[in-house]
């Protein structure tokens, strides 16, 4: 039972990612891009946790938190570029 | 492991998996750039929290002892949510919002995405 849970949540998050993709590739403002961007990652913490679910190991953990922490800057980067023009002023 | 951790961890995937899609099909289906920062937020709550919850059962069942990784991503994610949806509604507003659009910030400094910090040593004086 866990395992069609696990194919049924893994199919839900690719196809999220492909409509983010969709977002990014469309989006008429950068606020768009950014915000598509920021879900995929959010997206594939997800995927990442659910991988590690399926092979029964607690391994990917760490990838996890280093994307969410890498996410979270690079957000926050590319939104003060399009701000300030500059990110470390 | 029993049918009843089964079931417990079969729902929350499948719930943190109809949220996270909801996520970013009201990423796409959304009109206004603003009405669009409101949906991914869905998937950031309930769908990885969704997936922490079945991932902490699953472990507790099968290795038999609590982790506490999934509360650190948990915890970071919601710290780190609305600073970011905070950014990206000041971009979206320093490029497509003028000034004189939005109303007075009824303090002695205007909005923070139009004006400069106070920072400057007569400020600093002014504030003291």
């Amino acid at each position: 039972m866990i395992e069609y849970a696990l194919i049924f949540a893994a199919t839900c998050y690719g196809v999220a990612l492909l409509l983010d993709l969709w977002r990014i590739a469309k989006g008429p403002d950068a606020a768009d891009r950014i915000l598509a961007l920021d879900t995929m990652v959010i997206n594939v913490i997800a995927l990442l946790v659910l991988y590690g679910v399926w092979r029964g190991t607690a391994i990917y953990f760490e990838p996890a938190m280093l994307i969410a922490m890498v996410g979270f800057v690079s957000t926050v980067a590319y939104c003060r570029f399009v701000l300030r023009g500059d990110i470390i002023e | 492991m029993s049918i009843f951790a089964e079931l417990i961890i079969s729902i929350a995937l499948i719930v943190s998996g109809i949220f996270g899609f909801v996520g970013s099909y009201g990423l796409i289906k959304l009109k206004d750039s603003i009405q669009r920062l409101h949906a991914p937020t869905k998937a950031t709550t309930l769908g990885v929290g969704g997936v922490l919850i079945a991932s902490m059962v699953f472990f507790h069942f099968e290795k038999g002892h609590i982790s506490i990784h999934e509360l650190l991503i948990t915890l970071f994610l919601f710290l780190t949510a609305p600073i970011t949806a905070n950014f990206i509604a000041k971009t979206y507003m320093a490029r497509n919002i003028k000034e004189d659009e939005l109303p007075p910030s009824t303090s002695s400094y205007g909005w923070s995405v139009y004006d400069d910090p106070p920072g400057t040593e007569e400020d600093q004086t002014r504030l003291l």
